[in-house]
């Protein structure tokens, strides 16, 4: 009883649909690294993390290797700990790797910045669950006017 | 004065009890119609009902998706350019599609193309009789003309919002990037590194799966429960464009706070 | 002759209106069994009893010696397979062609190839007289058309039983002389039993085996065509004759003239 036509416009309604997904999928959002499982993570205690969020970016050199996988405090010094989830494509920062903070642009978002260190001698990589040692909090505008403030009286 | 404010606050138990039994009755009808088992012939139901209620809106659903995407590159292009974060346009013309307009706007324009064709056309089959004649003839019309129409209805909404969105984005690329000269590469890759596939395709999916649920639902019910004459059906069509409409709304609110709200 | 339907001291309202009070009639085999009464007293509704789509609130409905409302679901489906009902509107699926609309039962409750159910429409349509219109869809036939081909599709399954809701309404003398005639002929050619539901008192009285006279919630008058126009009862006699007033009022119930004229503002 489904006439020809009929079974026609609804397969191209569902190919229209397919595209839409293609596209959606492949032109317009990202998969999530979690979702592919070949990854490592980082942890790293900074003083303070600004305005750092969950799924931020992790850039060396302005290119993405991993995002922020979750953020929380240490119980006991009360230090905020960021966990990386880093590709596994890139495993072999070395331990003087150190990572700070750092702002896309004056008012942009604030993405994690890893600055691979020296190789040499017996220095090895850093491995999975390793904290970095070298880190650099967040600039707070605050605290800098504060700073600025703070100075000029002095002199 | 007394006998005034008993007949009134009578008139509000009245409307309660009326309001829970239609309920009731919509319960029983919805599980009344998809208990059943699926069989090939309704498969092919299914699909035909599909012809109706989906490609019967795309035409709508492709022409508000582009112009709502070129509306939010014009208006978005007017102030990002301000703050030198035209970059940014590819990403808020996406997440708002994916994330809000996409899964309401379909709903909104579903309710008002096929969700209002749905109650007259089963409204009308119950007044001509054919309901009956269907119950007479040994057929549950419940399987056999509401069970089609609502799966067709959950099946196609999330398409089409998927094609809205999809639509939308590339209207945004054609304003943003053809017109007003952002660069076409920073508009996808910065598309690409915000919006995420679970977090905002998959939720602005499921989005729409709800609301396909409550607008086919609300839509069917009011036909099958209208009154049988020509006032009964017009107003059963009034009201489910306007109900639908504001559970559509409600529930993308109590949605939102559920998927976005809370970090 | 055996009763294919049977109703034993049923009881029905409608909110806080009685309907039927207490009635028992008895349908034979083989026979048409008109019901006939005045507009407005539930003449279709006591089709809807005996097809299982209301439910009295006492008494029972018999069909084939089944009680219509006391089993399960899927055994009232089956029952009403043997059952078919041509509603007074004819409700013929108005987007699909009188073949499709006959095809349709037989579609749906039968494996049989298509071209099987090609001959058997044809064949249907042919006994309504309708064979020339199959490729009609219904909006373009008129009212008398539309019943027979809603009758072409009642008959489609063979049913052993076959209600006519009202089917003489509204009909121009031609397609009522038609309609008597199939229905008459139905009957005898293919042995089913008829229950016709009407107030037109000429017609059914011309075809019927068997009358009842439904008015004021109760049976007034049943026996055969003739029995009927020799009754003594003056109830039967006005119905029949078509007087205005009599023992049915000619006016609505309400207070007197005088006590709503005279008595106040309520």
């Amino acid at each position: 009883m489904t006439s020809r036509k009929t079974e026609i416009l609804v397969g191209l309604f569902v190919i229209l649909t397919v595209g839409a997904i293609l596209l959606l999928g492949l032109k317009v959002a990202n998969q999530g690294m979690q979702a592919r499982g070949e990854t490592y993570t980082l942890k790293a205690k900074f003083d303070n993390i600004g305005g750092l969020k969950e799924r931020s970016a992790v850039k060396v050199g302005g290119v993405i290797v991993g995002r922020v996988e979750s953020i929380s405090l240490d119980s006991d010094d009360f230090t905020p700990v960021v966990v990386l989830t880093i590709n596994k494509n890139y495993d072999s920062f070395p331990e003087t790797t150190s990572v700070a903070i750092l702002t896309s642009g004056l008012l942009g978002e604030q993405y994690v910045g890893l600055q691979p260190g020296f190789k040499f001698g017996d220095i090895g990589n850093l491995t999975d669950g390793d904290f970095i040692e070298d880190t650099k909090s967040a600039l707070v505008l605050e605290d800098l006017i504060g700073q600025f403030l703070f100075s000029k009286n002095n002199d | 004065m007394i006998s005034a404010c008993v007949n009134w606050v009578a008139e509000v138990g009245r409307n309660t009890i009326e309001r829970c039994a239609a309920i009731g009755r919509a319960g029983l009808m919805l599980f009344g119609a998809i208990v059943a088992l699926p069989k090939l012939k309704n498969v092919r139901l299914t699909i035909q009902q599909m012809y109706v209620v989906g490609v019967q809106s795309l035409l709508i659903i492709i022409v508000s998706g582009l112009f709502i995407g070129m509306v939010m590159a014009l208006q978005g292009y007017t102030i990002l350019v301000d703050y030198g974060a035209e970059g940014s346009l590819g990403p808020m013309v996406a997440l708002s599609l994916l994330r809000e307009l996409g899964p309401v706007v379909t709903a909104l324009l579903f309710a008002g193309r096929a969700g209002s064709a749905l109650t007259a056309e089963i409204g009308l089959m119950k007044a001509t009789e054919q309901l009956s004649s269907l119950e007479m003839m040994a057929i549950d019309p419940l399987r056999r003309v509401v069970a089609p129409r609502f799966w067709a209805g959950m099946i196609s909404m999330p398409m089409l919002a998927l094609i809205f969105s999809a639509v939308g984005i590339l209207g945004g690329h054609l304003v943003g990037v053809d017109w007003l000269g952002v660069d076409s590469g920073s508009y996808w890759s910065i598309m690409q590194s915000t919006v995420d596939w679970n977090e905002d395709v998959l939720n602005g999916v499921i989005k729409s799966a709800v609301f396909a649920l409550v607008v086919t639902w609300i839509a069917i019910f009011k036909g099958y429960d209208a009154v049988p004459t020509s006032e009964g059906i017009s107003k059963a069509t009034t009201e489910t464009v306007v109900f639908s409409s504001l559970a559509v709304l409600g529930l993308d609110f109590v949605l939102t706070a559920i998927m976005f709200g809370i970090e | 002759m055996e009763n294919v339907v049977t109703i034993k001291n049923m009881t029905f309202s409608r909110g806080s209106r009685t309907i039927y009070d207490d009635i028992s009639l008895d349908v034979k085999r083989g026979a048409i069994t008109a019901v006939m009464g005045p507009s407005g007293i539930g003449k279709t509704t006591l089709l809807r009893l005996i097809g299982g789509q209301l439910a009295p609130d006492s008494g029972e409905v018999m069909f084939k010696q089944k009680n219509v409302h006391q089993i399960s679901r899927n055994q009232l489906y089956d029952l009403r397979r043997e059952m078919s009902m041509l509603f007074q509107s004819g409700a013929l699926f108005t987007n699909i062609s009188v073949f499709d609309n006959v095809a349709f039962p037989l579609r749906e409750h039968t494996q049989l190839s298509e071209s099987v159910i090609k001959t058997l429409v044809a064949l249907k349509l042919q006994a309504v007289g309708l064979r020339g219109a199959a490729d009609l869809m219904p909006s373009e036939l008129s009212g008398g058309m539309a019943r027979r081909a809603a009758l072409a599709r009642a008959i489609a399954l063979d049913p052993e039983l076959i209600m006519y809701d009202e089917p003489f309404a509204g009909q121009d003398p031609i397609s009522m002389g038609v309609l008597v005639k199939l229905i008459r002929a139905l009957n005898d050619s293919l042995g089913v039993t008829s229950i016709v539901v009407t107030h037109d008192v000429t017609e059914v009285l011309s075809i019927a085996d068997y009358v009842y006279i439904l008015a004021e919630q109760r049976i007034i008058g049943a026996g055969t065509p003739d029995e009927i126009r020799n009754s003594d009862s003056a109830l039967v006699q006005q119905f029949l004759q078509g007087n205005a007033d009599g023992p049915v009022p000619f006016h609505y119930k309400a207070p007197s003239m005088e006590a709503q004229l005279l008595g106040g503002s309520s």
